[in-house]
């Protein structure tokens, strides 16, 4: 039953053209410079507060992502980073059905899984090739109105959280890949993936502590707390936060003190010295679960986007 | 050498078989037309043979490859004219070979090259660099067959590919079509439009309900369906013609069409025994013409007579 040749021949092929067309597309060209004008404001209006403290603190550069005014940037992100990555893959497929493509590019020697593998590597891609330029943008915007460099430590952690949106990136992709390949429309998968977006990023984290309060028995208020946390992690935005709040502020050491930081209220554990900076590694460690559930979220949905393409008919 | 064969090829979606236990086979150098109404299979059968659909009972063999098995063995050498094909409109019509060519794997020069005479060919030259988004429903089916010559397919398979061309545009490419017959390449097609085919095909198969219902020569279509189909007329001045050219072999029916003129069914051309005939009476000869049977009048006099029994299966 062994098929004939490798599946992924026409592989890079399909990728350059892909890529091609994503640099060439008005669409992404529009949303890459929108969201890097937004990015610019928000890093330029909030340098001036940051620099008030700068005798004082040591992971300054950081502040950038998580300080900066009237709203910190890594939360810009994880509300923009979704439309771009929409707006790249919500017509993949069906946009080469529609064109009547399809059938004559599945008409050349190649298997469905290189024309699918590239689509996918190629969104990775532009997504990564966005990200970097706009990481790099704010570092660079940092020096300038800073003046002072970022120490490896704080250089370290900002690359974590390079790898983390590009992961964060990747599951909205594979997520509007999947709408292109389920809805023959390409308005349709572009309305459910924005849909989606809308959805687990803003009203999700208002339905998670309704539906914990449902869940869990009256008066028992710290199992409200865990069970509105696990509920809201099903939420890749969730988990997206988490990871930074984490990984961009050594000082957190654990997903519960930034939660309960933001009700108000601190955590106080037996032995624990508050503020004390805990090593990149262990703040890692804290948000291994999150950062391997936003990867595996997206493996999920590629997966099933590769199922459903290979079954689908090529035919209009 | 047949480039295609097929042995009862079925396609069932849902249990509900679309392409129904079909089996004929194509010939190197051979134009045969897959005809039939929308929705009778025509399309599903192509998709099978270059192996982007599965094949639910059955087998097909192209140039020797099984085309489950070996798609892309199958794919290197046939190439494919899809029903209202599609370009990316924002390349250019050289750009959109380009990337076919790369799928291919062929090198930069050995690209340009093939590209440029295929282009060539089918007279999009004066465009290769213009975007495909301004090009006529004619240029792009034109592209469709640049592609496949710039493939150097041993088998060209066009679904539908006059559909929608004014008459200009379906003549530009019927002979584009004649040409790579000419080349050697055996071409399959599939159409609706009877009239046009008719000028191309070599052999036919008519489809119905997933089935073929008749396959072969117009020629033999019209012998089996019209009881022969070639109308002879003849026009001619002399004694006892009507008794003569009846006696001629072959001629099943001798109609008087006004005066001197005489109007004759046979089932093979019998244009050289009736000018002996007339001849041999002594006879002057007037004129002397034939109208070859048209698939047209074949299909619609198959469907006619054949509707009861379609229905009742």
């Amino acid at each position: 039953m062994r098929r004939e040749g490798s599946a992924l021949h026409g592989f890079g092929v399909v990728t350059l053209k892909e890529i091609a067309d994503h640099f060439s597309s008005i669409l992404v060209v529009v949303l890459v410079v929108l969201v890097t004008a937004i990015a610019i404001v928000v890093v330029n209006l909030g340098i001036d507060p940051i620099k008030q403290s700068t005798a004082e603190d040591p992971f300054l550069f950081l502040r950038l992502f998580t300080r900066s005014s009237p709203l910190p940037l890594v939360a810009l992100l994880s509300f923009l980073v979704p439309l771009v990555a929409i707006g790249l893959g919500f017509d993949a497929v069906n946009g080469e059905h529609n064109r009547r493509t399809l059938s004559r590019i599945l008409a050349q020697p190649i298997y469905r899984d290189a024309l699918l593998f590239g689509k996918f590597a190629a969104g990775l891609f532009t997504l990564t090739v966005m990200l970097i330029v706009l990481w790099l943008l704010v570092i660079g915007l940092g020096l300038l109105g800073l003046g002072i460099p970022p120490n490896a430590e704080e250089m370290a952690r900002a690359l974590v959280l390079l790898v983390v949106t590009i992961a964060y990136a990747g599951f909205w992709f594979a997520l509007a890949l999947l709408c292109s390949i389920l809805f023959r429309s390409a308005a349709t998968a572009a309305l459910v993936s924005l849909g989606l977006w809308l959805f687990v990023t803003i009203l999700w984290q208002v339905f998670s502590p309704a539906l914990a309060n449902v869940m869990t028995s009256a008066g028992d208020f710290l199992g409200v707390l865990e069970t509105q946390q696990a509920v809201a992690r099903l939420s890749p935005a969730v988990l997206f936060n988490e990871v930074v709040a984490v990984v961009l502020d050594p000082s957190v050491r654990s997903t519960q003190q930034s939660m309960l930081a933001s009700l108000g209220l601190a955590l106080i554990e037996r032995g624990a010295i508050p503020d004390a900076p805990i090593p990149l590694l262990q703040s890692v460690l804290i948000v291994w679960p999150q950062i391997v559930g936003l990867v595996a979220g997206s493996i999920l949905l590629f997966v099933i986007a590769y199922v459903v393409f290979q079954r689908q008919e090529v035919r209009a | 050498m047949n480039v295609i064969e097929t042995k009862n090829l079925t396609k069932r979606y849902n249990g509900v078989a679309v392409v129904n236990g079909i089996s004929f086979s194509v010939a190197r150098g051979e134009i045969f037309g897959l005809l039939g109404p929308n929705g009778a299979g025509k399309t599903t059968t192509i998709l099978m043979l270059l192996g982007l659909t599965d094949i639910s009972d059955g087998q097909a063999r192209v140039l020797g490859h099984d085309p489950v098995r070996e798609p892309l063995a199958v794919k290197r050498q046939v190439g494919y004219l899809p029903d209202q094909v599609g370009f990316y409109d924002n390349l250019t019509a050289a750009e959109n070979l380009h990337y076919t060519a790369r799928l291919m794997g062929f090198e930069r020069t050995e690209r340009e090259q093939r590209i440029k005479s295929s282009l060539g060919h089918v007279g999009l030259a004066d465009v290769a660099n213009k975007r495909v988004g301004t090009f006529s429903r004619g240029m792009r089916q034109r592209l469709g067959l640049a592609e496949i010559l710039m493939k150097e397919a041993q088998i060209a398979i066009l679904d539908e590919p006059t559909s929608g061309l004014d008459p200009q545009a379906t003549a530009e490419l019927l002979n584009i079509i004649r040409d790579l017959k000419n080349q050697g390449v055996s071409v399959l097609l599939s159409s609706h439009l009877l009239e046009r085919v008719q000028s191309v095909c070599d052999r036919v198969a008519l489809f119905s309900q997933g089935k073929i219902a008749l396959i072969g020569t117009v020629p033999e279509l019209g012998r089996q369906v019209l009881g022969g189909g070639f109308r002879v007329e003849v026009e001619a001045q002399g004694q006892g013609l009507e008794q003569r050219i009846a006696a001629i072999p072959g001629v099943q029916r001798v109609e008087p069409a006004g005066a001197n003129r005489f109007l004759l069914l046979a089932d093979h051309d019998v244009r050289p025994e009736a000018a002996a005939a007339v001849v041999a009476a002594g006879g002057r000869l007037l004129r002397l013409s034939v109208e070859e049977p048209s698939l047209e009048a074949i299909y619609t006099r198959y469907f006619q007579t054949h509707e009861g029994e379609l229905h009742a299966a």
